[in-house]
């Protein structure tokens, strides 16, 4: 029913206001709006998987990215003493950029240089099944050692932020 | 009566399943001529345009219901001026908050003040595409859609954050801090119910959880009434509804994250919470009561109004814990996420995980296997609430002296309760007047 002309429409639509988002995350000078329009972008890079027909990943971009860590950064924003609102200018900018344009030319180059080869149309597996396999056949060590990670992420948080509270049950 | 059935089944007017009036719209487009995409188009628009007539119709009639329902509960009248039983109320209700002045404060972020309710609201909304209104009735038949349902239920705390940073006042901020950090909090234990329900089922795909349901005649809260309870609690203080409605209590925050919204705004950010309320009441009607399948029934009734009354059915478990039940404080309420309903949910999913893996490596055929479950899992449901809460919770204490705070959350400690001072007699001394909020 959808046809190679709205899919193309679709993509050029999204990945333009994700790109325009992206932009707006570094001009603009409120670090709150900045944090605001990087979960615009997040949101945008998840309809660029729909694109794809990567339904799992489009929503587990949407939960994790823009429900979790976007929140994580509002906190980390909220608990710095001096995220204000007129922050932005420090005497950091010229090297940013430079740093940030050698960046763009590594991808560019890397963009150029690769083969892309336009794959046949064939059958979609159902994604998350597939992912569920991949996590339990080839790749089950990885899994185990993310959890890992994740727990001694945990467990240092805890020890870092508690409190001695003597009077507490 | 079936011979009536078989007459109209599959006309336009047969209303027991919608679709066959969208497909006749669609064939007399295609007849016409028209393109592919429009066809899509309509069909997109016909679907999107029923749900959001229902939405309009939910909201409007919710509000009553609230009012008058909890009213009941408290042995108080609800409204009873406007209308018979108060019936006209919520029509007043849109009436004034319409017509009152939407003020903004001058030094507020006025796009990110404008833009929390709309971002409150269409994640709800956005849900109840996914859900099945019939057989062949789901707008977009997604084959991730409980995942989708989840990523829309996380997206409410960020809107949440924006409308209390963008009113530029310290106790919405502080009510949006304490709002984000409930919401995160209770979004584990119900994505670990969730998943209970994807492990028994198989699927995340919500049509062929209710097909599920019609292949075995099992509702799944038969099977699993463990996170039916924790998705319902969960649930409860996701969408900040007593007893966990601290954000937004006016007698302690004044009001919370919209305590600078007036007029139409105000009015969507409390629309919002009522739909977004409706939309989980359609969760849990669809992976837990059936969705539109009710025993046959439905070949009678048309599926979808079985949903609806359904949903409503749902809706009215939620009212009536918020008549009933006083409000918690926020140290109460994460201690109780922390540590009761997420490690109980991690021993109902390898139970389900257990009872999954019996059932298909075995072959048993589910007529034996599924009522064994039944009882199985209601046993343990009902064994582990109270053997946790006999063994591992705080001692019960008849005459209490001095207050249970949970270490490490922001309570303020209160100098007056530190250690007894030597002239106190205990039971007689009386508490500080300050209490805790």
């Amino acid at each position: 029913m959808i046809d190679q002309t709205a899919v193309v429409v679709a993509f050029y639509v999204i990945a333009a206001s994700t790109v325009a988002c992206a932009l707006m995350v570094a001009a603009v000078r409120n670090l709150v709006h900045a944090v605001l329009f990087l979960v615009l972008t997040f949101v945008g890079v998840a309809g660029i998987y729909v694109v794809l027909s990567a339904d799992f990943v489009a929503v587990a971009q949407v939960l994790i990215y823009a429900g979790a860590i976007s929140v994580l950064l509002t906190f980390a924003i909220m608990l710095t003493p001096g995220a204000d609102r007129r922050n932005s200018e420090t005497v950091y900018q010229g090297p940013a950029f430079v740093l940030a344009g050698l960046l763009l030319a590594v991808i560019v180059f890397v963009v150029y240089d690769t083969d892309w080869r336009i794959a046949g149309r064939g059958e979609f597996a159902v994604t998350a099944a597939e992912l569920g396999r991949a996590f339990f056949k080839p790749y089950i060590v990885p899994f185990e050692v993310a959890s890992v990670l994740l727990v001694a992420a945990m467990v240092g948080a805890i020890v870092l932020t508690r409190e001695e509270a003597d009077d507490a049950f | 009566m079936s011979a009536l059935l078989t007459i109209i089944s599959r006309n336009w007017y047969d209303i027991r399943d919608l679709s066959n009036l969208s497909n006749a719209i669609l064939e007399r487009i295609r007849d016409a001529g028209g393109p592919g995409w429009l066809v899509y188009v309509v069909s997109a628009l016909l679907g999107a345009g029923g749900i959001v007539a229902f939405i309009g119709g939910a909201a409007i009639i919710n509000i009553w219901i609230e009012r008058r329902v909890v009213g009941r509960m408290q042995s108080r009248l609800g409204p009873n001026r406007l209308g018979p039983f108060g019936l006209l109320q919520p029509i007043a209700d849109a009436i004034k908050l319409m017509q009152k002045e939407v003020l903004q404060p001058r030094v507020a972020d006025a796009l990110v003040f404008s833009v929390a309710p709309i971002a409150f609201t269409v994640p709800g909304i956005v849900v109840l595409a996914v859900l099945p209104w019939g057989r062949n009735m789901t707008l977009a038949d997604l084959d991730v859609g409980v995942v989708f349902i989840l990523a829309m239920s996380s997206l409410a705390a960020l809107a949440v954050f924006t409308g209390g940073y963008g009113s530029n006042n310290k106790y919405a901020l502080f009510g949006a801090m304490r709002v984000i950090a409930m919401l995160v909090t209770y979004e584990i234990p119900s994505v670990l119910a969730l998943l209970g329900l994807v492990l028994f089922t198989g699927t995340m795909n919500l049509a062929s959880i209710v097909l599920f349901q019609e292949k075995y005649w099992l509702p799944l809260v038969l099977v699993q009434p463990l996170p039916f309870l924790i998705y319902f609690i969960s649930s409860s203080a996701e969408l900040n509804r007593t007893p966990a409605d601290l954000a937004e209590a006016e007698s302690e925050i004044a009001g919370g994250y919209h305590v600078e919204y007036s007029g139409m705004k105000f009015g969507l950010f409390y629309a919002a919470e009522l739909i977004n309320c409706v939309a989980i009441s359609a969760i849990m009607a669809t992976v837990f009561l059936g969705g539109w399948w009710t025993y046959k029934l439905d070949e009678i009734v048309p599926g979808w109004m079985l949903f609806i009354g359904k949903i409503y059915a749902v809706y009215f478990l939620f009212v009536w814990t918020r008549g009933t039940l006083p409000r918690f404080r926020i140290d109460q309420l994460l201690a109780f996420a922390w540590k009761w309903m997420t490690p109980m949910a991690f021993i109902n999913i390898v139970v389900v995980a257990a009872e999954v893996l019996i059932w298909t490596e075995t072959g048993w055929s589910a007529g034996l296997l599924l009522p064994v479950y039944v009882a199985v899992n209601g046993a343990f449901a009902v064994a582990l609430i109270v053997g946790w809460v006999r063994f591992m919770g705080p001692k019960f204490s008849r005459f209490p002296d001095r207050p249970r705070f949970y270490s490490g959350i922001d309570v303020p400690s209160l100098p007056a309760y530190r250690q007894p001072a030597p002239e106190a007699t205990g039971i007689g001394t009386a508490p500080s007047s300050t209490g805790v909020a």
